[in-house]
């Protein structure tokens, strides 16, 4: 229904911490069904400007649109029908720790959804299998790994079904092995389910493999410096920053 | 040859200058080690150029020869810097061709520059305006407590209503935390609360010869003011804190995120089921400790003064009555509401890092146990006035 809007828009976004300006000036929209990266260093944003992109920080100056919607000036209904359609993969997993997998993954079913319990129960069980948890429901998140624990965050985003996906650095704390198999997880539902991903990484290896087009953030700018696909941004760089980030080249003569 | 030494025993670090084609070369030797005493290149470079005898560096380059070199550590590396910084302000060249290799590496890895200088922190705003910034503080905080009080109030709405399920677990928990988890604490305070009443009875009073007036004391004290306050102070301390903590570092793992994102209210989730739980047992551990405190002071006066239990529990209920009780109860349930407002206040409104829970939960309690004694003198007073 929403085909003509982009999932995700930003227009002219300041980030900014108290009174200190962390970007300036972003504008970007990202296409429906694509995988798209933001990256950049340590310390550019990338969390910061995913905080912005879900609703849970208010645009200093400029606006972000989620399916055409301003999450942080929508009123309490809208917002609900807009959340309904994201999903958000936390960097830490937070999944909350007093309840079982099972019960993060129908919460959100539960509060968001008119299914009756034993339909809940068979869509957790259909989401923790499709992570590759099947058989964990009754588990605490204290009691498996970090790599399941993300999994099984991301069960718990794909439960309602969303039409986006974000990732906070999906890959950090992983070992490489499950750094990849989350990474064939989220191209295999970006194909499979049409959902359009917005991951923010800095690994490159990673970025390579999902992005069809990736964002830069450059600290020493305040803004963003490229856009486009990660193979492309390699080989034909705009600037330095982007050609040494994407070349893993520290500068340094030493 | 010219030549000056700055640590003179053999072995030990020395750098010795000599001049060398209009260059000035120091001579590194001995063994660098931070445990023991190593040259500093200002002083030397300084007595070497006021002493007449060595010629100036005719082309103001400072050069080094470290063939005699033995072992070094980060001493070495240190006098280098110091003589990197003489050169640069004192428009010297500093020539590292005479180095080891590994050495020229590791100064060059210190002399990179970060590729973020570090920001020039704003200014210290002046007396003045630090005033303003301690009121824009504060009014911050009356409008987020403000916000707060407003997203509950909606929250009870939405759960009277039946728009939102009430979370039974988390309310169960609280109930459990707070009855037999706290009873031993609560146990001792009352029983001890009751006993000092009681001294304090026996001393005073029996000066007038009105000793046997203790169980009045006693019943009033603990059923007015002290049962439903002590039980206050520990409850804030130990549950307060406990519920800021608790959502404090559920902000940190992003838990409270994920429920907003999900268009879920904390709230609702989190802050009314603990809210209920306390303003259901507040009122139940006051009636508690009341009890106990009586059978404190009874055990205290029946033991000093020449009264048995029975006309000290008669004098008690004689001089009490259910209003009395009920003023405590009361005062139970309004305290209840403000440790458990409180606690999820400071816990919702935690910072991003883990000092930041132990500040929430400090501020907790404090913000817990003044609400409480403001609230305490603010319902006497009412009583005082409607004759309670």
């Amino acid at each position: 229904m929403t085909n003509g809007t982009p999932p995700v828009e930003v227009t002219n976004l300041t980030m900014q911490y108290g009174s200190l300006v962390v970007m300036n000036d972003l504008t970007f929209a990202v296409k429906r069904g694509e995988v798209f990266v933001i990256m950049g260093g340590s310390g550019s944003g990338k969390s910061t400007l995913l905080k912005y992109l879900v609703g849970l920080r208010t645009a200093a100056a400029g606006a972000v649109r989620i399916n055409g919607e301003d999450l942080t000036a929508a009123d309490v209904e809208t917002r609900r029908q807009s959340l309904r359609r994201i999903g958000v993969l936390y960097q830490g997993g937070a999944l909350w720790s007093g309840l079982t997998l099972a019960e993060n993954v129908a919460l959100p079913l539960e509060e968001l959804s008119d299914l009756d319990a034993a339909a809940i129960a068979e869509v957790v069980e259909l989401k923790l299998a499709l992570v590759g948890l099947r058989g964990y429901g009754g588990f605490y998140p204290s009691a498996i790994s970090g790599g399941m624990r993300k999994r099984a965050s991301l069960a718990r985003a794909i439960a309602l079904d969303p039409d986006v996906l974000f990732f906070d650095e999906p890959s950090s704390g992983l070992d490489p092995i499950s750094a990849s198999r989350l990474d064939d997880l989220i191209i295999a539902l970006a194909e499979s389910f049409g959902t359009t991903i917005v991951v923010v990484t800095h690994d490159l290896a990673s970025i390579f493999r999902i992005a069809d087009r990736a964002l830069f953030l450059d600290i020493s700018q305040r803004t963003m410096t490229a856009l486009g696909p990660p193979a492309e941004l390699r080989d034909n760089p705009p600037n330095d920053e982007v050609r040494r980030f994407l070349t893993r080249d520290s500068g340094s003569t030493v | 040859m010219d030549a000056r030494t700055a640590t003179g025993q053999k072995g030990q670090a020395s750098a010795d200058l000599r001049q060398h084609d209009g260059t000035l070369v120091a001579e590194l030797a001995g063994t660098w080690q931070l445990e023991y005493a190593t040259p500093r290149f200002e002083p030397l470079i300084e007595a070497a150029l006021a002493d007449g005898n060595l010629p100036h560096a005719t082309n103001r380059t400072i050069g080094f020869d470290g063939t005699a070199l033995g072992e070094w550590d980060s001493s070495l590396l240190i006098f280098l810097r110091q003589g990197q910084e003489y050169c640069e302000s004192n428009g010297y060249t500093f020539d590292t061709a005479g180095l080891p290799g590994r050495i020229t590496q590791l100064l060059s890895l210190a002399n990179v520059v970060p590729e973020r200088s570090v920001e020039a922190g704003a200014p210290e705003p002046s007396n003045v305006a630090q005033i303003g910034v301690v009121g824009i503080a504060a009014w911050d905080s009356v409008v987020s407590a403000l916000t707060f009080l407003g997203e509950v109030a909606q929250g009870l709405v939405r759960l009277l209503t039946g728009k939102t399920r009430m979370q039974w677990r988390a309310f169960w928990v609280v109930v459990q935390s707070n009855s037999s988890g706290a009873l031993p604490i609560v146990t001792l305070i009352a029983v001890l609360l009751g006993v000092i009443i009681a001294f304090l009875g026996v001393v005073v009073l029996q000066r007038f010869g009105a000793g046997s007036y203790v169980s009045y004391l006693v019943g009033y004290g603990m059923l007015r003011e002290m049962g439903a306050l002590m039980t206050g102070i520990i409850i804030a301390g130990r549950t307060g804190a406990g519920f800021a903590a608790e959502l404090g570092s559920m902000k940190i793992t992003e838990e409270l995120d994920a429920y907003s994102t999900l268009g879920i209210s904390p709230i609702d989730h989190l802050a009314l089921p603990r809210l209920l739980g306390l303003f259901v047992m507040m009122p139940l551990l006051v009636v508690y400790a009341d009890f106990i405190g009586i059978l404190g002071g009874m055990f205290v006066a029946v033991s000093l003064l020449d009264l048995t239990a029975t006309q000290f529990t008669t004098g008690l209920l004689s001089a009490v009555s259910l209003s009395d009780a009920l003023l405590g109860v009361f005062k139970g349930m309004i305290f209840g509401v403000i440790i458990g407002l409180s606690g999820c206040f400071q816990g919702l409104r935690t910072g991003s890092d883990a000092s930041a829970v132990g500040r929430s939960a400090t501020a907790a309690v404090v913000l817990g146990i003044t609400l409480i004694i403001v609230a305490n003198a603010v319902v006497d007073w009412m009583a005082a006035l409607w004759h309670v």
